[in-house]
């Protein structure tokens, strides 16, 4: 285990009768990247406030890279780091380059970097312009870029890829990678991430100010014990696959002319693709695991149906991390 | 320190891109030799008139002006950045928050500084340049005099303004309490004071009602203004009491100081306190 940057431990924040945060345990690595969901109102912005050191908690343990982050320390702990905040904004009348330069002095770093953080993320065609004449993809690009200043070894990004095109949005991927590479640690706070399954060590996910499951996308997929998605193509009638599929405990639904949908338990996953490729009716088969979203989706709403009656705990396989469910 | 002077310069060049300083110079550019040129036309006549009828009617208009362009330059300085989102920005930089107060403090004291040294001389200079001035060492004294209070009436009412902006979540909301305060302080006072003059028919003693006037720096303004021309006093209403008084012009000075230095010393601390 690398050293931590981020030891979180049993963390509440209250704002006058509301809890924000109840009780949350968090740790990141060195060069770990975690996604943190959680739907609006859940808590991620109050965990990004407590890290930036802009909030102190009301109870519980909190250090980044080994101090408190609103501590005397707060000055050189904050040279170390990188926020984009959400729907990010900034000085209208400025230019890219402008704002870009002021953002550079204060974070001590000389200005004759900003040149190319703005190629980096693809501004340099714009730079001189007012940001007032920037598209909101653009402001976002500006966003990561004045969070790439200074090298932080610490990023947070709240909803980096909203307003990104496609492409953009790949390429601010490969960059998370780059920085992975490099031991950067990253937050990635979202709603949804599309496609972000491949780019994060860990998932947290948030809800109602409680932690609902952290751990990397495999454990979370056993805790949450969701089905396998099986597409097929065939000329089978559903009700002679479902009898033969059902002591597997496969549910089937016709998805279409010849394409069957299938439900399949992950730890039948084997048996039943078997069983399936031997079979010479079946022209194509498609896996679809969970994904994240519908992960986040289960243990989103499973904290919504206890949340009326009384709440139970469930331990998960992940170790430190317990999930409320 | 380093980081006072970046938000300062900045604030500053904020100032002169959106036409702030090139507006509030011609403003008192204009209204100084306006003053001094048609000064007069009440009793008939054209052309610059005396350097201390000049002083007393612009500092009697200046009272009313300045502390309004204060409030309106500065109410909108913290909340505006509050509701844009770039103060949660700034504030996860390594910059303390008094630095990013006093920083933008000093940017807008500059603003309204340069202004007012460029606007008020500038026209001192064209008075100078073609009026008959008998007395030019009086000419200059009093300007001085006067530049250098308006600054310092001007840092007060951005000081109120800095309290307003730290005080409040919305800009709309601070523009409302700015424009009470400025009624509160240029028309009010000085009528509560008069209500209360008349009222006791008198008996206020007049040690106390001259410290009552150091409870307002606009009052401390035209006293400051006043004192120097005693021939002017006939028509200077109500702060000619204050200039029987005889305040040194220092202790005026200082007074408007401490003016300047407290409401932005709440500001601070106000501003310390807040969760972001």
């Amino acid at each position: 285990m690398t050293q931590s940057v981020i030891e979180m431990t049993g963390v509440s924040k209250r704002f006058g009768k509301l809890a924000a945060l109840n009780d949350v345990s968090l740790s990141l690595g060195e060069g770990e990247v975690l996604g943190l969901m959680g739907h609006n109102g859940a808590g991620k912005s109050t965990s990004m406030k407590l890290i930036l050191g802009l909030i102190r908690p009301s109870s519980g343990q909190l250090r980044v890279f080994g101090h408190d982050p609103s501590g005397t320390q707060a000055n050189d702990l904050r040279l170390q780091l990188g926020y984009l905040p959400e729907n990010v904004q900034f000085y209208e009348q400025l230019s890219g380059f402008e704002v870009l330069s002021y953002f550079a002095r204060l974070k001590r770093v000389n200005h004759g970097i900003v040149e190319s953080l703005l190629e980096r993320v693809g501004l340099s065609h714009a730079m001189h312009r007012r940001v007032k004449t920037y598209s909101k993809g653009m402001r976002q690009r500006l966003g990561l870029a004045q969070a790439l200043i200074g090298e932080p070894r610490l990023m947070l990004l709240d909803e980096p890829t909203v307003g990104l095109d496609p492409m953009a949005t790949r390429d601010f991927y490969a960059m998370v990678d780059e920085l992975r590479d490099k031991g950067v640690s990253v937050i990635l706070c979202s709603h949804v991430l599309p496609g972000v399954e491949r780019h994060i060590d860990r998932a947290a996910i948030l809800g109602q100010g409680r932690m609902l499951a952290s751990g990397s996308i495999e454990e979370l997929r056993e805790v949450a014990n969701l089905p396998l998605i099986v597409r097929l193509r065939t000329a089978h009638i559903p009700e002679i696959l479902a009898e033969r599929l059902h002591p597997f405990g496969v549910q089937i639904r016709q998805g279409g002319v010849d394409r069957l949908e299938l439900a399949v338990p992950t730890r039948a996953k084997v048996e039943v693709l078997r069983n399936l490729m031997a079979d010479d009716k079946i022209l194509d088969i498609d896996l679809e695991p969970p994904t994240l979203e519908s992960l986040y989706a289960h243990f989103d709403e499973t904290v919504r149906e206890v949340s009326t009656t009384e709440s139970v705990k469930m331990s998960a396989n992940t170790g430190q991390e317990g999930v409320t469910a | 320190m380093r980081n006072l002077f970046i938000v300062a310069g900045k604030e500053f060049r904020d100032g002169l891109r959106n036409r702030w300083v090139l507006a509030i110079t011609l403003v008192f550019g204009l209204l100084a030799i306006g003053l001094a040129y048609f000064g007069a036309a009440a009793s008939g006549q054209v052309g610059f008139t005396r350097v201390s009828t000049t002083i007393v009617s612009l500092s009697s208009l200046a009272v009313f002006l300045i502390p309004l362009i204060a409030l309106m330059l500065a109410y909108d300085s913290i909340v505006g950045e509050d509701e844009q989102g770039t103060l949660l920005l700034l504030l996860t930089y390594p910059i303390s928050r008094i630095e990013i107060l006093a920083g933008k403090f000093l940017g807008h004291a500059a603003i309204l500084g340069v202004s007012t040294l460029v606007g008020f001389g500038v026209a001192g200079g064209i008075i100078a340049g073609f009026g008959s001035v008998e007395n030019l060492g009086e000419l200059v004294a009093a300007l001085a005099l006067f530049i250098l209070s308006a600054m310092l009436l001007g840092w007060a009412f951005i000081g109120f303004a800095y309290l307003i902006s730290v005080s409040v979540a919305e800009k709309s909301r601070a523009a409302g309490i700015a424009l009470v305060v400025w009624f509160l302080f240029v028309i009010v006072f000085d009528l509560a004071l008069l209500g209360l003059l008349v009222g006791t028919g008198g008996q206020v003693s007049e040690g106390l009602f001259h410290y009552l006037l150091l409870l307002n720096p606009t009052d401390i303004f035209r006293i400051v203004n006043l004192t120097f021309f005693e021939a002017a006093r006939t028509q200077a209403g109500l702060a000619s009491i204050g200039a029987d008084a005889a305040f040194h012009p220092a202790l005026l000075l200082s007074a408007m100081l401490a003016w300047v230095a407290a409401p932005l010393a709440l500001a601070l601390l106000i501003f310390r306190r807040r969760e972001a």
